[in-house]
């Protein structure tokens, strides 16, 4: 089957355009390298099924990053490339096309963002470009739609052009006489959000503004998740799941087997979904009565402060910190990923140039970072003996993920490269854009996590059944008491752990634990280990020896932090 | 600190607003491949538009594109100063 490549620099529209052609949606997000890995989708093409491929952004066919070294590795494969081009910046997006064009590989150019050069007053003569490329070059906004049939219409035109210039002087000036022959800028007038990035790149402002992005944001993700689970998710499952479930508990005589695999226990004969522990009662409620709320508040902020633009910008002010762990500043970018789940925070952090960079990144998100379903279930259960105490979660996680960053920086051998990075201009997101986004993620966790919940309840209940905890917990015991100061049923909810965290923390429910012990038990699991599904991610990024390593540090951490708590609270 | 027209200094010396023109880049070939990238190289003009605090990094315009670049990168890159713009009167 033919293959076509979409390559271009990065942040120029090539996840967007994919979704266009193809119908397959991606994540897009307006800051560079979004595109980690690459992703394959459909198109008809006549009467022909053609695969097309989104690539990760790349400035040139030198690659720095893993990224990019992923981007110049699918160039082998491909047998026609649509070279897509951020339109408003055509001088630095030709040196790619000009190397592309000396590939042995048919090139069609999509000269996206069509829609922002008239906003900047930029002028660009597509014929006399296509005349001097020697390949066709279609206009697009792959945010609209705009242009895609007439970019797919004239695919079968690409082709190699005889391209001839040594050396990257002699490419410059070639791409130099290029733009000053097609483009012409007129005057335009600063819009309000030009002013806007002024304001921020002020680093007074900066601060004044990063501030009250990331209060407004924690605010209006708690704010929402409340309401959702208050005003639709309980009253759904009080009014409507409750009482189909009661129905069938009375079916199936209110115990034995079954009973307690579905239903689980009844207390005071009811279904109480933070004890009951069946797969249809808890099994159900955790995932979508709990942390789906949360899931859909967190993304839906995520998503606007993604394609606004304002992440780079958040990078630059962190910079400075960043470095003191080892990191620079853009690795906020996979950290702040990571508090919504770790999986794709950890694949971001591909987007860091050096291994010492991507291994520090990776264990801190593991320990300090939780994600979303742990968030909310940590609100949800320790946040019911007063806020102070999810306070004190939090903080512990931050503390530590700041002293094991730089004890890191220090004891990895390698070196930290500094920051140098585009930094996109602020953009007024479509509404249609920022939903198709939101559906993505929360249908992605919907089909990802709740199986894995599922799976995991029905997992608790067997080993129950069998009686394995108790004698696990027996040996976990002196641990756990002596230097915890937890009961020895806690170790339940680690176990569960390795599998689904949000399921751990609603294993603590039943165990009337004191705040305090609540405290520990929440931090040593957010920071023991991580998920299964971030395990598994962590091992093919990081490979098996930097794994075990980052595990060690991850239990030596959490059994630390722990005690700490343990002594101090 | 006023720069003056035809002065030579690192771009992280220059005062927000100022124009120059890159004239060298210190450093290896690395450094230099990885700014050419984005577009930074000898004969660019570039306007400095930022600095953070605590040796953080410089922000600058190349063209229609912003580019924040490390502090020690900023030393590196050396500029001609283009137009004379006493210190924080510089325009934006
Ligand atoms: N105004 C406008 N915005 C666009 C257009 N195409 C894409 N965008 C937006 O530009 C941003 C970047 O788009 P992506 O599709 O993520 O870019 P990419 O090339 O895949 O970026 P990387 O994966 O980082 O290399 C997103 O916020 C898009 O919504 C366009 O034609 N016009
Ligand atoms: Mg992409």
């Amino acid at each position: 089957m033919m293959r076509i490549l979409l390559v271009g620099n990065p942040n120029v529209g090539k996840s967007a355009l994919f979704s266009r052609i193809t119908g397959t949606h991606i994540i897009a997000s307006n800051y560079p390298g979004t595109t980690v890995g690459f992703t394959k989708g459909f198109l008809k093409l006549g009467e022909d099924q053609v695969q097309v491929i989104d690539v990760p952004g790349t400035y040139t066919l030198e690659p720095i990053s893993k990224a990019e070294e992923v981007a110049v590795e699918m160039l082998k494969d491909g047998d026609l490339v649509i070279d897509v081009v951020d339109a408003t910046n055509l001088e630095r997006n030709l040196n790619l096309t000009l190397q592309l064009l000396k590939r042995q590989i048919p090139v069609i150019v999509a000269l996206n963002m069509w829609d922002d050069t008239h906003h900047r007053g930029i002028n660009i003569n597509v014929g006399k470009l296509e005349e001097l490329l020697g390949v066709p070059v279609a206009p697009t906004v792959a945010v609209t739609g705009q242009g895609i049939k007439g970019l797919i219409g004239r695919l079968p035109e690409a082709k190699v052009p005889k391209t001839t210039y040594s050396g990257s002087d002699e490419r410059w000036a070639r791409i130099g006489d290029i733009v000053k022959q097609v483009q012409s800028l007129s005057h335009h007038h600063h819009t309000w959000y030009e002013h806007l990035e002024d304001a921020s790149n002020d680093h007074i402002g900066g601060i004044f503004i990063a501030l009250l992005v990331l209060s407004a944001s924690f605010w209006f993700i708690r704010f929402v998740g409340e309401g959702i689970i208050s005003y639709i998710a309980e009253p759904l499952f009080e009014w409507l799941w409750t009482p189909l479930l009661m129905k069938l508990s009375l079916v199936l005589d209110s115990g034995g087997f079954w009973h307690n695999i579905l239903i689980g226990k009844l207390i005071n004969g009811q279904i109480d979904y933070s004890q009951s522990f069946g797969l249809l009662s808890t099994g159900f409620y955790i995932p979508l009565g709990a942390v789906l709320p949360y899931i859909v508040s967190f993304y839906l902020v995520l998503g606007m402060l993604e394609d606004v633009g304002y992440l780079p910008r958040l990078a630059i002010l962190m910079d400075t910190l960043m470095h003191k762990l080892g990191l620079h500043g853009y690795a906020i970018i996979p950290t702040i990923l990571g508090f919504g789940c770790n999986v794709p925070g950890i694949m971001a952090t591909r987007i860091l140039e050096s291994r010492k960079e991507r291994f520090i990144a990776a264990t801190l998100i593991s320990i300090g970072i939780p994600c979303a379903a742990l968030q909310a279930m940590i609100i949800g259960l320790v946040g019911q003996h007063g806020g102070q105490y999810v306070a004190m979660v939090y903080g512990s996680l931050f503390v530590s993920w700041l002293i094991i960053g730089f004890i890191l920086n220090h004891a990895v051998r390698g070196f930290s490269p500094e920051i140098l990075v585009e930094i996109p201009p602020y953009r007024l997101p479509l509404l249609r854009i920022i939903a198709e986004k939101l559906w993505l993620r929360v249908h992605g966790f919907i089909k990802e996590a709740l199986p894995v919940v599922l799976g995991t309840v029905l997992v608790i209940n067997i080993l129950y059944a069998m009686g394995i905890f108790n004698s696990i917990a027996n040996v976990a015991a002196p641990v756990l008491t002596n230097l915890l100061g937890l009961p020895k049923e806690t170790i339940v909810a680690l176990v569960v752990g390795f599998l689904r965290k949000d399921v751990a923390i609603g294993m603590l429910a039943p165990l009337a634990l004191t705040a305090k012990q609540l405290v520990v038990s929440a931090t040593v699991l957010a920071m023991f280990f991580p998920c299964a599904a971030t395990f598994v991610i962590l091992a093919r990024e990081l490979g098996a020896r930097d794994t075990l390593k980052a595990a060690g540090i991850m239990i030596a951490a959490a059994l630390t932090m722990g005690g700490l708590q343990n002594l101090i609270l | 600190m006023a720069m003056y027209p035809g002065e030579q200094i690192p771009l992280r010396q220059m005062n927000i607003g100022q124009t120059g023109t890159v004239i060298r880049i210190l450093g290896g070939r690395g450094l230099m491949l990885r700014l050419e990238a984005l577009d930074i190289r000898p004969g660019k003009k570039v306007t400095k538009i930022s600095s953070t605090f605590l040796r953080g990094p410089v922000t600058l315009r190349v063209d229609n594109t912003q580019v924040a670049v490390g502090f020690g990168m900023a030393n590196k890159i050396i500029v001609k100063i283009d137009q004379f713009l006493p210190g924080n009167f510089a325009g934006r």
